[in-house]
């Protein structure tokens, strides 16, 4: 499955590459997309633990950049 | 500005003052103690950069050494401890007002690529029990009546039940020339409505409407990223912790040959904050996706940033000749009779073609232009492969090929003339030929030529149809080489060879019976494609409307996106490494230090927003 969040406060394009990378590390992920200038954040995963993956995924993006938020 | 951005603001204003009221009352009253002085200092530092010193904290406990936010804190922390107050408190004011700059920078250039492709409808007025309901375009269904006023966008799809109008279709193909439009035509997303109210039966909902693909299309081409790309991100890894190591060593080992702590830490420090990778990553991906941008206002969609930077380097470019380089529509380009006038030949073609709707029938009936008295003729028969037979006054008539004059055994000839050759016969008497040919589009010889002075390393065309017609519309547009005769899985060959060959291959095709090449080549480039779906799957660059000079003008755009890529490297690393180089002599501060880190960051995102504008003609 494919989702697209769009994402708040996503001000470093440096952070978005390592935000990219991170999420791409974990369980599940088949493909991940941060889009810097759109502040979208693509992420595609298995369907039956995807709230599983999603909730790592935020987990990464607070490490990395604190400031941003994926809005679900 | 966001409300963050406001905050931060607030935020340096009165840091600039706490630090301004600081600084004069150390410089004016004498005999402050030493710790007096750094307390007033440390405030006005906290308040202009508490969030910098928190999120390098919470950072390093989540093990990120190399961030932003620590190296910054690294470094003005350092500047306290040699005793730079003042120096520690401006560094990181600058480094805010950089911040910021940046991110204001960033907000408006997304907003202005953003506008590039409004093209998204925002309502739809929907005909439901005799009322007109106003809706979001995603809530109408297939098969709905939508009414459309002028001076609207057209939201979905669909084909016009009522009322006719003209329609500028400017976002989607770049073409500001408007189109009439009447009860029957196919009407598409994204255009606007201009002049007449009409009524629209939608053909499918919102998400497969014209305007929610291209959206979806250029959104979606940053997943692709240019080896530029990924190369300045895999370079600022490695960056970051090299200038880093840099400092440290700088900072310990001509210290423990000189002595001299101080002056050395301080060099040490403006390595820190040099070392910040953010101008580079941020600069290049805006750069392309501001090239992107700006073409899809010229209705040409690029489905990656990779793809247009391949294409600033074409080598061959293979061109498919009917409906790329030509219209694909026929026209009579010459009449020769054996006895009887042209007009009188004319008119008995025409009269045996008048029941026909294949093109090359309609060319002839449009040649002929009067009125046709079907009633003349009878027993009409149409013969694929082969032409049209039928009985005018009690006698066999024959329009159609060479087989079909073989058949009725009449002494046919051939015509000096390259194109499709209608022949014609009276039960066996030859009375002429009729040559159609297919029309060369406009600008093909310009599209050509243009490509070739773009660096094209040879141009080429593969069509199916005969050597002779091909040959001549290779000699008319300019081509290098024409391959003619081909069967499609030969297309294929004929393409695969030349892409195995050095070099970025680009094949133009209509995408129609061309889609497995398109796929195949290095870059393919649909033509025409709006409206057609399988193009624009099958395509990597999508040119809207059905001009092929739009490929040297992709290329063109491509030039420049890459050369606006290039400008940004080539600054943000040319200024690092000379700050680098002098903070190392001792030459550079700190201040100059912070100007190599945002303040280049700044000018790059302003330099890719060059990247949105049109090609120069």
């Amino acid at each position: 499955m494919k989702k697209v969040f769009e994402l708040e406060n996503l001000d470093c394009a440096h952070c978005a590459a390592k935000m990219e990378e991170k999420i791409g590390k974990i369980e599940g992920v088949m493909s991940v997309n941060v889009n810097f200038v759109m502040q979208k954040l693509t992420i595609e995963a298995e369907e039956n633990n995807f709230d599983e993956v999603m909730k790592k995924a935020v987990k990464a993006c607070k490490k990395v950049e604190p400031g941003c938020r994926i809005k679900i | 500005m966001t409300k963050r951005q406001k905050s931060d603001l607030i935020r340096i204003v009165a840091a600039l003052i706490t630090a301004a009221v600081t600084y004069a009352v150390t410089a004016a009253v004498k005999g402050i103690p030493w710790w007096g002085e750094l307390i007033l200092y440390v405030s006005a530092y906290l308040v202009v950069g508490a969030d910098v010193l928190f999120g390098a904290v919470r950072n390093i406990l989540h093990g990120q050494v190399f961030d932003e936010r620590f190296l910054m804190t690294l470094a003005t922390v350092g500047a306290f401890v040699i005793g730079e107050y003042p120096e520690a408190v401006a560094v990181m004011l600058f480094y805010q007002v950089g911040e910021l700059f940046q991110s204001m920078a960033v907000g408006k250039s997304r907003k202005s690529i953003a506008a590039l492709m409004d093209i998204r409808p925002d309502s739809a007025t929907v005909l439901r029990g005799g009322e007109e309901i106003n809706v979001f375009p995603d809530e109408v269904e297939k098969g709905e009546t939508i009414i459309v006023k002028p001076g609207e966008k057209i939201p979905l799809d669909g084909i016009i039940l009522k009322g006719s109008t003209a329609v500028n279709t400017a976002a989607l193909t770049g073409e500001s020339l408007p189109c009439d439009k009447f009860e029957g035509d196919t009407v598409l997303s994204g255009s606007v409505n201009i002049s007449g109210v009409i009524e629209v039966e939608t053909s499918g909902v919102f998400a497969e409407s014209t305007v929610s693909k291209i959206l979806a299309l250029v959104e979606n081409s940053a997943e692709k990223k240019a080896k530029s790309e990924n190369f300045i991100t895999k370079f600022a890894k490695y960056y970051t912790p090299a200038v880093v190591i840099g400092a440290v060593l700088l900072a310990l080992i001509p210290s423990l040959i000189t002595g001299n702590w101080a002056e050395w830490v301080k060099r040490a420090l403006v390595f820190l904050v040099v070392s910040c990778p953010c101008a580079l990553v941020i600069s290049v991906p805006l750069s392309f996706f501001g090239g992107i941008g700006g073409a899809s206002k010229r209705g040409i969609l690029v489905k990656g940033a990779n793809y247009l930077e391949a294409l600033a380097k074409p080598g061959s470019v293979i061109f498919d000749k009917t409906g790329t380089l030509t219209e694909g529509k026929f026209e009579v380009t010459a009449v020769h009779p054996e006895q009887m006038s042209e007009s009188e030949l004319l008119d008995i073609a025409a009269l045996a073609e008048s029941y026909s709707s294949h093109p090359i029938a309609e060319s002839i009936i449009r040649a002929h232009g009067g009125d046709i008295d079907k009633n003349r003729i009878s027993e009409v028969r149409e013969r694929a492969g082969y032409g049209v037979e039928g009985v005018l006054g009690g006698r066999k008539i024959y329009v159609g090929n060479a087989l079909l004059m073989k058949e009725a055994n009449a002494r046919y000839h051939d015509c000096h003339i390259s194109g499709t050759i209608i022949h014609i016969a009276y039960e066996n008497e030859y009375l002429g030929h009729i040559v159609v040919s297919d029309i060369i589009k406009p600008d093909a010889a310009e599209a050509i030529s243009e490509l070739k002075k773009l660096g094209a390393a040879k141009t080429v065309i593969l069509t199916g149809d005969g050597k002779k017609a091909a040959e001549e519309v290779g000699i008319k547009v300019g081509a290098d080489e024409v391959k003619s005769g081909l069967l499609p899985e030969q297309k294929v060959e004929e393409a695969e060879k030349i892409i195995e060959e050095k070099g970025t291959t680009v094949y133009v095709g209509d995408g129609i019976n061309d889609a497995p090449v398109l796929t195949r080549a290095d870059v393919g480039i649909a033509m025409g494609a709006i409206g057609s779906d399988a193009a624009i799957e099958a395509a990597d660059i999508v040119i809207m409307d059905d001009k092929p000079s739009k490929v040297a003008e992709a290329v063109k755009i491509s030039r420049r996106t890459m050369r606006i890529v290039y400008e940004n490297i080539v600054f943000a690393l040319g200024v690092k490494a000379a700050v680098l180089i002098l903070g190392a002599a001792g030459i550079a501060g700190m201040w100059l230090a912070v100007f190599a880190d945002v303040g280049v960051a700044v000018i790059a995102v302003l330099n890719a927003m060059r990247a949105m504008k049109p090609a120069k003609k």
